[in-house]
């Protein structure tokens, strides 16, 4: 293990959004494992409390903990955390006060719930620091993890999340949070991060990641790849369903060939060409976008171990 | 399966004065709002309302409008004939905070919390104040009484549940000891730096070294702002999740075939069931359906594969048919196991389209799908 990282995702911190229901976590948890490839240990991260990483995998719900789920053929192994800004919080004052029994007060009282809940920037700083921490811890003198996978929050939301410092410039003007926030801001801005969107070729998912990606690249984020989750085979390619043709081909097959199942499936196939046209436009609008971009597959068994797999051996060949 | 919803019995009831749609960010929650709000004052001739919290402006897109704000915008294009008519609001959550600070506070006081910048922090990126404005903003519109039926389009919050939990955080928050903790000095006339340096030992000490001297002076000054007003805020709050309970209100768990959407409106209803909040249904959006239920995946398959060279563009059909039944097989699956979970929440399904809705044709055809 250490710096050298897989040159087609040279980034250390990978950090993945998407719209809702657009399928981050699974593009995230199947990077994690891709990456993990060839004896490497990834750390893949959740930072909203929803523990959709432990239902992904169907274990327990994940403790503040870096726990081993999953192992990769060649000796790689995926470990996971649910980072809780509380605990993060603690972990932090103890680190830079050696706090104890203190620490334990402040929760008490509810200090911890009120600092977070008036200062929201700065439950942010502690979640994105105790990424950027993971990030770079080592041990004897080697990287603790060759790459760290943030399922982070969604579009909507992940310019704030990641725009630390504006945040807490606004409470603060020194102090540690300050150069907290000024340490993540600046591993988010350098190549050893990389944000990668997910979406689906839907209109919405689109219009959000493209806003997203405006977003970031005003705050000079470091941008990877647009990943196009759920994408569907091309098929007739020819652009056009005859009745006659379809009904011709049925008779060959021993199908039945009466008029409701030729219209039936001619209506399905017309959907289908209506449904890629769109498709097709839409990739036009992610193309301008200027980002490399990866498709993977809709999975039809869905996102088991096998599906994410496959998405893994998918994300590494692009 | 579970019985059906009647969706136009719904909004035709003149008794039910607000429907929350609800669920998982994605669902189709915000496009279902907007369907129902056309249908309510199309069909049943009801003077609506949509309220929607969404800052991706989604629902101006599908309304086709280019700019919804604080207050309600009538929506063009809207069949008048039964009497009825349809509103549209994007909430702006900044405006309603400021709003509600000067309801319950004197001009100059005012001034000076909109100048306070944890007052700054906490209005425009609190998470949960976009709960609480929307709790807020219901709580106004229903007050009117101007409006015969509110549709609410909930936040797109981490979890649908944010929107029930927001009043409840509220109060503790500023029931919590820590808030009591920094006012005492506020009220008993000494200074934030006497409470901190002299009654907490580590703690204070903690508290100085994370915050610094500036952000005391600020964080006391807020918090004193946040007693002298928001007793009457959280009396609001408390008042609009009563309304919540009550008969006049319909809460429409919206979600998608999808593992997620399903597991949330799960969490949902159990939470709505336990809090006696009337639940009036299941909208299971984005439903695959095929015209050719009979034709079986294995047989199209098997089929699909003899014909690709002689008839290729039959066997392309039969494969755009077998992933479509495969697609059904898998929705029909995972709604299942809501419907079988609470058999007895009314369930309504609205058919996949095969492109996006953006007007107000689009709706239409949504809520005609809606009632089946």
């Amino acid at each position: 293990m250490g710096e050298h990282v897989n040159s087609r995702w040279p980034a250390r911190l990978h950090v993945v959004t998407g719209k809702g229901g657009t399928g981050k976590t699974t593009v995230a948890a199947a990077l994690a494992l891709g990456l993990a490839e060839g004896g490497r240990r990834t750390l893949l991260v959740e930072v909203e409390g929803r523990q959709g990483i432990a239902q992904l995998f169907e274990v327990e719900p994940l403790p503040y903990k870096e726990l081993r789920i999953a192992q990769v053929a060649g000796g790689g192994e995926v470990r996971a955390l649910a980072v809780d800004p509380e605990e993060a919080l603690l972990e932090y004052l103890d680190m830079f006060y050696h706090l104890g029994a203190a620490g334990r007060a402040l929760r008490k009282v509810g200090a911890i719930d009120f600092a977070t809940t008036i200062a929201p920037g700065m439950r942010d700083v502690l979640l994105t620091g105790k990424v950027k921490e993971a990030t770079t811890r080592s041990h004897d003198g080697r990287r603790v993890y060759d790459a760290v996978i943030v399922d982070a929050p969604p579009t909507g939301r992940i310019g704030r999340f990641l725009n630390v410092t504006a945040e807490t410039a606004k409470l603060t003007k020194v102090g540690p949070i300050k150069t907290q926030s000024e340490g993540v801001a600046s591993l988010l801005r350098s190549p050893i991060t990389s944000v990668h969107v997910v979406t689906l070729l839907e209109e919405m998912p689109v219009q959000e990641t493209l806003d997203a990606i405006a977003e970031l690249k005003a705050l000079n984020i470091s941008l990877g790849r647009i990943i196009v989750n759920g994408a569907r085979p091309a098929l007739l390619t020819a652009g056009k369903v005859t009745k006659a043709e379809l009904k011709r081909g049925l008779i060959d097959a021993e199908l039945p060939a009466d008029a409701a199942t030729v219209n039936g499936l001619a209506t399905e196939a017309r959907a289908y060409l209506t449904r890629r046209e769109l498709e097709e436009s839409l990739r036009e609008e992610l193309a301008e976008a200027g980002r490399p971009t990866i498709e993977l597959p809709l999975l039809p068994g869905g996102a088991d171990r096998a599906g994410l797999d496959e998405l893994a051996r998918d994300l590494m060949r692009a | 399966m579970a019985e059906p919803l009647d969706v136009d019995r719904l909004l035709a009831d003149p008794a039910i004065r607000i429907v929350v749609c609800c669920g998982a960010g994605g669902v189709g929650k915000t496009t279902t709002a907007a369907a129902l709000g056309v249908r309510a004052a199309e069909v049943h001739g009801r003077r609506t309302v949509v309220l929607t919290i969404d800052p991706a402006r989604r629902l101006a897109q599908s309304m086709g409008l280019s700019e919804l704000d604080n207050t309600p915008r009538q929506v063009k294009g809207i069949d008048a004939e039964n009497g009825g008519e349809l509103h549209a609001m994007m909430l702006d959550m900044k405006r309603t905070f400021d709003e509600v600070v000067l309801q319950h506070s004197t001009p100059q006081r005012a001034a000076e919390i909109f100048a306070n910048p944890f007052y700054q922090a906490m209005s425009s990126t609190f998470s949960g104040t976009q709960e609480y404005m929307a709790m807020e903003k219901l709580g106004q519109l229903r007050a009117t009484d101007e409006w015969d039926l509110i549709v609410v389009d909930t936040p797109p919050s981490r979890s649908a549940l944010d929107f029930l939990d927001a009043p409840a955080r509220l109060s503790r928050f500023l029931d919590g000891r820590m808030l009591r903790l920094l006012l005492a000095p506020a009220r008993s006339g000494k200074s934030m730096f006497s409470l901190v340096t002299a009654s907490f030992g580590l703690f204070s000490r903690a508290v100085q070294k994370i915050l610094g001297a500036q952000l005391l002076t600020d964080l006391s000054g807020f918090v004193a702002a946040l007693d002298s007003m928001f007793g009457g805020f959280r009396q609001r709050a408390d008042e609009t999740y009563r309304i919540l309970q009550d008969p006049q209100t319909a809460f429409l768990l919206v979600a998608a075939p999808e593992k997620d959407a399903v597991r949330e409106a799960a969490y949902f209803a159990e939470r709505l069931v336990a809090e006696r909040m009337p639940l009036a249904g299941v909208v299971l959006n984005r439903m695959h359906k095929s015209d050719v239920p009979l034709l079986s995946t294995e047989r199209s398959e098997a089929a699909a594969a003899e014909l690709t060279a002689d008839s290729p563009m039959t066997a392309d059909a039969l494969r755009i048919h077998a992933a479509l039944m495969r697609q059904i097989e898998r929705e029909v699956r995972v709604a299942g196991t809501f419907t079988d979970a609470f058999p007895g929440v009314p369930a309504a399904t609205i058919t996949a389209q095969p492109a996006d809705v953006h007007d107000v044709d689009g709706l239409r055809t949504i809520g005609a799908l809606l009632v089946g």
